[in-house]
């Protein structure tokens, strides 16, 4: 009965072709975007915009990189991490060696840096697949942070390779409380979500899929296999690139090559599995997933011990979670493969027939 | 089942018992404590985070508190991952803003990406033995303190007494710097190439990729090089493979000189034999022979409210260097506590005061029966190091026995190296340096 689209008739081609079909979505997106660009700022504390929103935001962005490249394009990446790295030293540089250049023409140069390199390390992708194009990448993972370490010039002979991120300044105004900068990093992911999404169902998105569904079939229909799979690398790379400029500039401040290791990049990979391979929704949902969950069970374990008397250190908690974590991503893969989102569309469907299911 | 519900009724009971004393309850000095007991350097954290804890606990046993105020704390756990870092010093951050301790992170990463928060958010970060050693130039950094030496000043000091032990000339002499590639063992570096400079002594640097487990490349070319001595420069699980394999390749241990990260007992217990006459710099020795630890020991363990469940790690390195950590912040609630009135927790803003007006001598070292925990320490508004000496110790196979005085380093080359690195951080960011004569 909620999703219920009797009566919802198109009649205009504009009207098949927009983003939401179904009204409710639309409704629903807007209700989304007015809560989090009016509701949170008003309600959220400091402490939940410097350490959660802001980094399920950038993650979001990155899982999405990755999504695109890996659930739709159907290659498969490691190396998303490195790639964000190279957005994060990227804008940096741009900032510090191009006299009064705007930063948001920074994160853009930074997206399209990373685009540059992610097309280098998609070579492989024409002659190898699937797990062996994911080791190739991997090279990516170690190359890009070797480069950043070996380099000094990189990260402005920096004693020590940590670079510390420049003010961030827009038209003028200089960004310092969380709640500024949540804005903006919000503004930069919806936009580019949108994007995304549009994206993937045109021509270029549905390649992408041909693509992944066979290769072969593909290019017998006449998709050109090399442009399509270099250009799911470097669209996938540009999203990385931005997320690790907004991770540095953003989020922490101030980044060491060290930081974007392997770890964080399975991380993301994650994410898209936890989330739904080759869905937008899906990169949100996995992002939230993985980088709540942990903070959840951090203030929730301690809570419970209190209360039952069960003599917990923080590194018990530490283990637990760990532990809770692993156990809920195994019940969660064998439950339903497709990830959250596709739990989200059964939802939906359910609703359409709500309250009398047959 | 319901044997389960008494302690929690009882804990309920308490809660609500405490609530209504709440208004009449005696002042707390909150320390937030951003530590790590779990993931690759979890065993580091264990030790020293116990120690910290230990004598936090100490001190409200045995004077109750700093004056009257109760020292309370919260440990979150970082796992040494800079975004954990950040994400536990914004949940502590709302309970700090009452009062609030040094923070000790323990981690040059996590420091770094505190560093522009902490000086906003007006609380103090102690970064001892490591971190963005430039912030010793307060008038940039005035939320940040590099608390008794940097690495910079240790390397200074390692030339210092190799030069010694060379006979007092360096020159045509090889040195190798072992390091681990990372933000942490490349910071000594610029320091390890100015003392080259400076004494005409060839310096080979030698970098090992993260973890370190593997380092059979670097220990052929030492062999080849035939260096005089290596200054080595490790972490974690690093340390001990470097010590088995310098005695694979026959390089005389008693020719390397670790860095104080290198120097503790579960760096060298697990190389067995290998580590026999190895050395490294400290600033505390290990042992239970210092009044305090044995003390802690008795007071707080006795009381059973002692923080490590190892309690074989008490007196090692790393346990003595929390609690000389804690030492030298409880000392500095209780110089705060001189201005700001006794009896009375201390602002993070506050504490900073404190932390830059700091002068605990030998005799007040003597005192607390902290002697050979800290070396000296008077620190100011341009000189947030405060100290920059260290000891080199040996290990004999069993434990580890100091072999040199307190050295420091060579101050008049290294601090203008800071002074420069701090100008160029503040040209970056915008910020006004303050006037260090018009502090007091």
């Amino acid at each position: 009965m909620l999703y219920r689209e009797a009566g919802q008739f198109k009649t205009t081609y504009a009207a098949d072709q927009q983003l939401f079909p179904i009204r409710q979505d639309r409704i629903g997106v807007l209700v989304l975007l007015a809560v989090a660009f009016l509701g949170v700022p008003m309600f959220a504390s400091e402490y939940w915009f410097s350490a959660i929103l802001i980094p399920f935001l950038i993650f979001a962005l990155a899982a999405l990189g990755l999504n695109i490249l890996t659930g739709y394009a159907g290659q498969l990446s490691l190396g998303s991490a490195a790639f964000m790295a190279v957005g994060a030293y990227a804008a940096y540089n741009f900032q510090l060696r191009v006299e009064g250049i705007p930063i948001l023409v920074s994160f853009a140069l930074a997206g399209l840096t990373a685009a540059g390199v992610g097309i280098l390390f998609g070579l492989p992708s024409l002659r190898i697949k699937g797990f062996y194009l994911a080791v190739a990448t991997l090279a990516a993972q170690f190359f890009i942070v070797w480069c950043l370490t070996k380099f000094p010039w990189l990260s402005n002979n920096s004693s020590s390779g940590v670079i510390s991120t420049q003010q961030l300044i827009i038209f003028g105004h200089e960004l310092t409380t969380p709640v500024e900068k949540y804005l903006l990093v919000l503004c930069i992911v919806v936009v580019l979500a949108l994007a995304a999404k549009n994206l993937v169902r045109s021509t270029t998105g549905r390649a992408w899929m041909a693509v992944r569904d066979m290769d072969v079939a593909a290019s017998v229909i006449g998709i050109k296999l090399m442009p399509t799979k270099l250009l799911a690398f470097a669209i996938s790379s540009f999203y990385c690139g931005v997320a690790g400029a907004l991770y540095a500039f953003c989020y922490l401040g101030s980044v060491e090559p060290d930081g974007f290791s392997l770890d964080m990049s399975f991380k993301i990979l994650f994410m898209i599995i936890i989330g739904g391979v080759g869905s937008i929704m899906g990169s949100f949902l996995g992002a939230a997933f993985i980088l709540l969950l942990p903070i959840f069970l951090d203030v929730a374990l301690p809570f419970f011990a209190e209360l039952f008397g069960l003599p917990f250190s923080s590194a018990t908690v530490s283990h637990i979670q760990i532990l809770v974590f692993g156990a809920l991503i195994m019940f969660f893969l064998i439950v339903e493969p497709h990830g959250l989102a596709r739990l989200w569309q059964i939802a939906k469907e359910k609703l359409r027939l709500w309250p009398f299911p047959h | 089942m319901i044997k389960s519900f008494k302690p929690a009724l009882s804990v309920v009971a308490l809660s609500l018992a405490m609530l209504s004393q709440g208004a009449a309850a005696a002042e707390e000095q909150f320390f937030p404590i951003p530590g790590y007991r779990v993931g690759p350097y979890g065993a580091n954290g264990q030790s020293f985070y116990g120690g910290f804890i230990d004598y936090l606990n100490y001190v409200n046993l045995k004077e109750k508190g700093v004056n009257g105020v109760q020292l309370t704390y919260e440990e979150c756990e970082t796992e040494y991952n800079n975004a954990k870092g950040v994400e536990c010093y914004e949940r502590l951050k709302s309970k700090a803003a009452k009062s609030a301790g040094p923070i000790h992170t323990m981690s040059t990463g996590i420091s770094y990406a505190l560093i522009d928060k902490s000086a906003q958010d007006k609380l103090p970060l102690a970064m001892m033995g490591y971190g963005r050693t430039d912030a010793v130039d307060g008038s940039v950094f005035p939320y940040a303190f590099p608390l008794v030496t940097t690495y910079q000043m240790q390397a200074s000091a390692i030339v210092k007494f190799v030069k010694e032990k060379m006979g007092g000339d360096l020159k045509g002499k090889k040195i190798v710097y072992l390091y681990h590639d990372s933000a942490y063992g490349k910071e000594a570096i610029i320091a390890m190439e100015a003392e080259a400079a400076l004494n005409k002594f060839q310096l080979v640097q030698i970098p090992v990729a993260h973890p370190g487990n593997e380092q059979g490349a670097q220990w052929l070319k030492i062999r080849q090089e035939k260096p005089d001595f290596v200054v080595f420069w490790g972490w974690g699980v690093m340390n001990q493979t470097a010590l088995k394999a310098a005695q694979k390749v026959a390089y005389p241990r008693d020719k390397m000189i670790g860095s104080w990260w290198t120097g503790s007992e579960e760096d060298v217990v697990p190389a067995g034999e290998a580590a026999k006459g190895y050395m490294a710099a400290t600033w505390n020795v290990a042992g239970k022979q210092v009044p305090v630890i044995s003390d802690i020991e008795k007071v707080v363990y006795g009381a059973g409210k002692g923080n490590l469940q190892d309690k074989a790690k008490i007196g090692t390195i790393l346990y003595n260097r929390g609690v000389s950590a804690a030492v030298l912040s409880v000392e500095a609630i209780r110089k705060g506590q001189e201005k700001y009135g006794k009896g009375k927790a201390l602002t993070g803003e506050q504490t900073r005061w404190a932390l830059e007006n700091l002068n605990i001598n030998d005799a007040r070292l003597k005192a607390l029966g902290a002697t050979d925990l800290l070396p000296e320490i008077k620190t100011s508004c341009d000189n947030h190091e405060g100290s920059g000496k260290v000891k080199i110790q040996q290990w004999d196979g069993a434990k580890w026995v100091p072999i040199s005085g307190w050295i420091e380093g060579n101050k008049a080359l290294i601090h203008p190296l800071f002074q420069a690195s701090a100008k160029q951080y503040a040209k970056e960011k915008g910020i006004t340096p303050r006037d260090c004569s018009k502090e007091k």
